[in-house]
């Protein structure tokens, strides 16, 4: 099961710079059905192996994709998200970092109504481990197994997973929401996709300083969720003299901090570890059970069609 | 980005926001002239500085004269102002600018922000203006405003009359009010702002709505598209370290510890800070070395830490997703050879192609303490500093 994407998904790539490319290669190898790019003025053409087409509904209606990662760069990447959600797809996730804040927020407005789910802006994607890979994670440091890893950060998730990994817990789906001001997916969304996972056995959430979507978490934690969740918060050290600018704490409610968040976090039954080193020990610890029956590291037989 | 109080001002003004007469002046003699040209009783001379908390230290002065202004001028500029936000080390205050007084009846506070639980922006406004909002949130919430704007509605003028009169504005002010906040926004949505602030709104006694001080903060991601507000920046504002950084395409915080970090990712910085705390030491640095880390990127950001005096030892800690960690290898091997690293040098590299990474490092006969977990290199970092330090 897992959420979000599995070895059914049929991937296409927007943006087919080096990055682009590099991680549509680096997903192929995984295992990921990569039906499709889109550029636009190199329809027609193909990059290793992959058919191009000019638009995203081109590349939908000759390969039937349902999913899309968007290595567009900023200026232009709040239109690839709009044009995915417009061609049909169910599932976008974007990589790109920097776009600016009115064109996400215009683009989420444009959103609501669409069938569209969006995982980030500025995010590492999404793996289901020995089945699907979408963005830019190193999904060999990825186990397949029962528990759900929900992060803000990009490489701090890596670090949880590899964290698990190495105490032989699997993982269902690792999904990197991304630490822009305005994203696709929430904690609160990807949380809900979790509990209603039956593969899913436990959650570990990666928070960070900033904003009140930790506490949000929380709240539906403690209201909504039956299953075990684990977290930490980065930047418990992190100095406060670095303001975010001023009114944006007004109405954060004073909420913010590393503190709060943890405290909140431990009110709703979330066993929080306080070392950075100590994620995976305290999933362990909360969920004794789930440890030690990884499956092992492998790659799917490539299932790649044309 | 955050601009001056003057370009601040200028930009109002564009967008019919009112604001008082003013003038810039860089040396007393141009401050003399600017009480000249400005022809009012009474001038204010207020240093520019990129801080809030200017009055209560002692930046901003009143002048009757134009020889008072001069005066007053040549102890303001090439101070070191100290407020609540410029830290111990102060501002050198370069600029003045001059303002016309004004009669002031009451001072309210007016803003507009990106609410990001919201995903709308915002209109703050509070009849308590002229102190910080922050402290007013804190003593006293219900005195402060929220009004959420529908990005495809934009500002309503029903949304104006709320704020206007729960300001406690009359109708004749509330008829003021609507260009008043209607350039705000406009001004927030055509430049990319990200935070638009006027506190103290000021109504005169003859009923007028003035900007009195204003704080503008424009999105960084959306510079490309504003020339004209890239155009604005002081570097002088900043923190010499920490517009490098950025000149280099990377983040650096500087710190009072002395393990240097250099780290791929802001969430993995700030565990990183933590992992090295937790393990009993102290970060010199929050470093992120972004997305596109290369050779040239690794040298200038060993080069930053190292021009820190403090650091005893430095702390590599990579897990390559878009980064490659065979990049940042070769950039660490060139960076200790060119630079002569004589610190002991813990790296950890973890991810999309960490194993070649690591046999780049082994091949390079460099002196370096490989680690493999976050929590071995933080006890290896922080071991490696307090040996260096039982040594000096």
């Amino acid at each position: 099961m897992a959420i979000l994407c599995d070895r059914s998904t049929r991937l296409l790539v927007q943006g087919l710079g080096r990055m682009g490319q590099f991680h549509a290669k680096l997903s192929i190898e995984y295992g990921t059905q990569v039906v499709a790019g889109v550029k636009p003025g190199a329809g027609g053409s193909s990059v290793d192996g992959i058919p191009v087409f000019d638009t995203v509904r081109a590349a939908v209606d000759a390969t039937a994709a349902n999913a899309s990662v968007i290595f567009v760069p900023a200026p232009g990447a709040a239109d690839a998200i709009l044009e995915a959600a417009d061609a049909g797809l169910a599932l976008a996730c974007c990589i790109t970092e920097d776009i600016p804040a009115l064109d996400m927020l215009r683009a989420k407005q444009a959103l609501r109504g669409s069938k569209l789910r969006l995982v980030g802006p500025n995010c590492p994607g999404v793996v289901t481990p020995g089945q699907c890979r979408i963005g830019i994670m190193p999904a060999q440091i990825t186990r397949p197994g029962p528990v759900g890893v929900v992060s803000r950060s990009g490489t701090l998730t890596y670090e949880a997973v590899d964290q698990l990994s190495r105490l032989g817990i699997g993982q269902s789906t690792c999904v990197g929401i991304g630490g822009d001001p305005i994203i696709g997916t929430t904690f609160v969304d990807a949380l809900a996709l979790f509990e209603a996972d039956p593969e899913t056995r436990a959650v570990v959430l990666i928070g960070e300083i900033g904003g009140s979507a930790e506490e949000a978490a929380a709240e539906f934690i403690r209201t909504r969720m039956t299953k075990p969740v684990v977290a930490f918060i980065a930047g418990q050290h992190a100095p406060s003299g670095k303001r975010m600018g001023h009114a944006g704490a007004i109405i954060a409610g004073g909420k913010g901090r590393a503190a709060d968040k943890i405290a909140a976090l431990e009110a709703a039954g979330v066993a929080v570890a306080r070392s950075p080193g100590e994620i995976g020990e305290t999933l362990a610890k909360r969920a004794p059970e789930l440890a030690g029956n990884a499956a092992p590291a492998r790659r799917p037989a490539g299932r790649r069609e044309s | 980005m955050n601009v001056h109080e003057y370009q601040a001002k200028a930009l109002l003004r564009e967008y019919g926001v009112a604001v008082p007469p003013g003038r810039l002046a860089t040396t007393p003699a141009e401050a003399e002239e600017a009480f000249r040209e400005l022809d009012a009783p009474l001038a204010v001379l207020k240093a520019q500085v990129h801080a809030g908390g200017r009055g209560k230290a002692g930046g901003i002065k009143l002048a009757k004269s134009g020889a008072e202004a001069k005066k007053l001028a040549s102890e303001l500029l090439g101070m070191r102002l100290r407020t609540h936000q410029t830290g111990p080390e102060g501002k050198l205050v370069r600029k003045l600018y001059l303002e016309a007084g004004c009669d002031i009846a009451r001072e309210l506070y007016l803003g507009i922000v990106l609410d990001r639980a919201a995903e709308r922006l915002a209109v703050i406004a509070s009849a308590e203006g002229g102190v910080e909002i922050e402290e007013v949130a804190g003593r006293s919430p219900e005195k402060i405003l929220t009004v959420h704007l529908d990005p495809g509605l934009g500002l309503m003028p029903y949304q104006v009359r709320r704020v206007g009169y729960a300001l406690g504005l009359d109708a004749e002010g509330v008829r003021r009010l609507e260009p008043f906040l209607g350039g705000l926004h406009r001004l927030f949505l055509e430049k990319d702002a990200s935070l638009a602030e006027i506190n103290p709104l000021v109504v005169t006694r003859q009923g007028e709505l003035l900007a009195l001080d204003c704080k503008l903060g424009f999105d960084d991601g959306a510079l490309f598209r504003h020339p004209e507000i890239r155009e604005l920046r002081d570097p002088e504002e900043e923190d010499p370290r920490e517009r490098e950084a950025k000149e280099l395409g990377f983040s650096y915080v500087g710190l009072d510890g002395n393990i240097g970090c250099l780290v791929n990712g802001a969430g993995l910085a700030m565990a990183t800070l933590d992992m090295i705390q937790v393990c009993g030491g102290k970060p010199a640095n929050f470093l992120d070395v972004g997305g596109g880390a290369d050779k040239e990127r690794i040298t200038g950001a060993f080069k930053l830490i190292l021009r820190d005096p403090k650091v005893e030892a430095i702390l590599v800690n990579i897990f390559g997703g878009i980064v490659r960690c065979d990049l940042i290898a070769e950039g660490v091997v060139a960076a200790a050879q060119e630079l002569g690293v004589s610190v002991p040098l813990v790296v950890r590299l973890q991810g999309t192609n960490a194993e070649q990474g690591r046999e780049l490092l082994a091949a390079s006969g460099l002196d370096l303490v490989p680690a493999d977990t976050l929590r071995e290199a933080g006890e290896k970092a922080v071991a490696a500093a307090a040996q260096k330090n039982a040594e000096a």
